[in-house]
């Protein structure tokens, strides 16, 4: 009997073309998405051989970063290169046969979203993309993870990456978590508890109980935090949940082959007995709904929680940085963040804007309103959860409590310029990154989960959403 | 590509803070630029929102590598998860385009240490309290650190020498330069009897 290996090695053994011996390996990459942030200059290395890419099939493209998400939108952006972005990569993929899901086909989202909903991203396969939250995608016990654009050129000439082997790493979630509480609570928590360095030079597994009880779209909200904690990949194990997402989706395995998959699929799970170079265990029963109150999402704490004091600080080095923090989001030392007043109000990205989120949001926004001089807005991962929303009548209730309903994109999460709030403005976030100035000049952003910034936007205030559900 | 690194003395400036986030070292909204400026224009932008007042010109007299000592830094010293966050590139571009090509920290966000070496940048780890040693010689007014690639050694302004480590393969990179797309090319014969394997195995992950 071979000896036991874990989901990440399975997956990296039956990509591994050559083993260079010091650490590193070439790897078959599976697929590859890109967006308008990569414009026409990625494709360079290969304009310039004058060669055509080995396997144009397996690589996607869409527009997300750059673009506007305001109705009507066009190529123009209000940010300098972005037309031009849109337009380049637009012109490539023509050139050289990629699939593009353009501004105004249904399939145009953010990349994270498309590749789960089309069928793209298949368990045990390699996806790669130029952005940091592919980690999303392991949700679907996928290896996928951000690299940059010189990489990209790479995989474009070769179908293949010059990749590190991470080391492993388990977080197993015991007990259940209560009701209400979501995957993104528990990934605030999970970083909270391990800190936003704790995953570097790992490839994390969520398991245990409360991760199986989870929807894919759950589980891609947890795998797209992975990053947050440094870790550049995180997974959960396909299973019966995953195969019931995948089944009939356009780029699904069909017929034969779709059986052929999922036989092969569920040899991946992890084998009982293999080791982790690092195992973490979180104690599910005592995650509550989260809320970041620093510059870092490592700085999280309960919505019924207090804002740390630097003065209690044990150390220096710890005390400046709370208070480097605190100097930023402008909060007080040891208040409850509970009742904090809020600008914005903002539902959408990678992490939180699929059509289960839209549905928890909306449940809380249904025959309320938003509060007065709350600037709010959702904007749907794709065209396809935009649709799906409208068709359910979810636009009309975002929209009724005040609510913009905007078209697809990466808008405020990633804020290249076009999408603005208000300058210094208080905003809770659906988001992934509470960094200085990620959502504008100024903006001290709160993540949260899609409940909570309804909850928030209702209110005009931080809200523990248990109190405003009951 | 024939640019490749080795040997580098120039002036250090401290920037001693944790998880510095790629959008800190470029704000996202100058991504857009590279279809205007290409890789080479985003010095100007390094650091934007920490270097500038809110016109984008003004310089903040408070953020360090505004000190006129410092304009012609080399090295960056900064401490643990440097360059964390988001996959951009630009980050590295814009660095060395203000001219540094070495970071110094404890530790660093995976996908930039990565992209540093895609451009000829060192991303060198050494514990923090080397770190904070050579940063107190800076802050005293010697400012002048050297970075053998070949010999794993940093040299602080009192000629203390401290030695890094670095993987071979990384190292070996940095030294010759290679054209990474080229030397995997050449070997395209096995990667496409691999396919060939793999497509009798996983015949849908080819979407052909």
């Amino acid at each position: 009997m071979s000896p036991p290996r874990t989901l990440f090695q399975k997956i990296w053994d039956d990509h591994e073309i050559r083993d260079f011996g010091n650490g590193y390996s070439l790897l078959h990459v599976d697929r590859d998405i890109m967006h308008d942030l990569l414009g026409s200059l990625v494709f360079e290395p290969l304009d310039k051989r004058g060669m055509k890419m080995p396997n144009p099939e397996l690589h996607f493209a869409t527009m997300d970063h750059g673009i506007e998400t305001e109705f009507g939108r066009t190529d123009e952006t209000k940010i300098a290169g972005g037309k031009a972005g849109v337009q380049g990569l637009r012109r490539k993929c023509e050139e050289y046969g990629i699939t593009l899901f353009d501004l105004g086909d249904d399939r145009q989202g953010i990349v994270h979203v498309f590749a789960p909903e089309q069928g793209i991203a298949l368990p045990g396969s390699t996806l790669i993309c130029g952005d940091s939250h592919t980690s999303t995608i392991g949700g679907l016990g996928v290896l996928a993870w951000g690299v940059g654009l010189t990489e990209i050129e790479h995989v474009l000439a070769t179908q293949t990456i010059v990749a590190q082997k991470p080391k492993t790493m388990r977080i197993t979630f015991e007990g259940n978590v209560a009701p209400g509480v979501t995957a993104k609570d528990m990934i605030l928590y999970t970083i909270g508890q391990l800190g936003a360095n704790a995953g570097n030079g790992h490839v994390v597994e969520y398991a245990g109980e409360a991760v199986r009880a989870l929807s894919i779209e759950a589980r891609l909200t947890m795998a797209n935090m992975s990053i947050e904690m440094a870790a550049r990949y995180g997974m959960i194990a396909a299973d019966d949940t995953t195969f019931e997402y995948l089944k009939g989706r356009p780029f699904s395995p069909k017929g034969e082959q779709w059986d052929q998959a999922v036989a092969y699929w569920r040899t991946l799970p992890t084998d009982d007995g293999a080791v982790f170079d690092r195992e973490e265990i979180i104690d599910a029963t005592k995650i509550g709904p989260m809320i970041t109150w620093g510059t870092s999402p490592q700085d999280v704490i309960g919505v019924d929680g207090y804002v740390p004091d630097p003065i209690k600080a044990g150390d220096a080095d710890k005390k400046a940085y709370l208070e480097r923090a605190l100097a930023y989001t402008g909060l007080t030392p040891g208040a409850a963040i509970e009742d904090t007043p809020i600008d914005v109000a903002f539902i959408g990205s990678c992490t939180n804007a699929r059509i289960s989120d839209l549905r928890a949001a909306a449940s809380i926004l249904k025959g309320r309103k938003v509060a007065n001089g709350i600037q709010a807005w959702c904007v749907p991962g794709s065209g396809l959860v935009k649709k799906e929303a409208e068709a359910e009548g979810l636009d009309k209730i975002f929209k009724d409590a005040g609510f913009e309903w905007r078209e697809p994109g990466c808008s405020m999460c990633v804020s290249l310029g076009g999408d603005k709030f208000k300058q210094g403005g208080r905003a809770i976030s659906s988001t992934n990154r509470n960094f200085e100035n990620r959502q504008g000049v100024g903006v001290r952003t709160h993540l949260a989960s899609p409940e909570m910034v309804a909850a928030a936007a209702v209110t005009g205030k931080i809200t523990d959403i248990r109190k405003l559900a009951s | 590509m024939t640019e490749s690194f080795t040997t580098l003395t120039g002036t250090a400036v401290p920037l001693l803070r944790n998880n510095i986030d790629t959008d800190a070292i470029l704000p996202s909204r100058f991504l857009t630029r590279i279809n205007e400026t290409g890789k080479e224009g985003f010095g100007g932008f390094l650091f934007g929102d920490w270097r500038y007042e809110k016109d984008e010109k003004t310089p903040k007299p408070d953020f360090v590598l505004n000190a006129p000592h410092y304009s012609d830094a080399k090295i960056l010293l900064a401490r643990d998860n440097f360059g964390c966050g988001s996959s951009r590139e630009h980050a590295v571009w814009a660095l060395k385009g203000f001219g540094i090509r070495c970071v110094i920290a404890p530790s660093f966000g995976e996908i930039f240490f990565n992209n540093c070496f895609k451009n000829m940048v060192l991303p060198l780890v050494l514990d923090q309290a080397s770190i904070e040693a050579i940063s107190a010689q800076i802050a005293e007014g010697q400012r002048e650190v050297s970075v053998d690639l070949k010999a794993q050694t940093v040299t602080a302004p009192d000629g203390t020498t401290y030695t890094f480590e670095i993987d071979a393969a990384r190292k070996d990179a940095l030294l010759k330069g290679l054209d990474a797309i080229g030397v995997t090319l050449d070997g395209w014969d096995q990667i496409k009897a691999w396919q060939d394997t793999d497509r009798a195995k996983r015949p849908w992950n080819y979407l052909d």
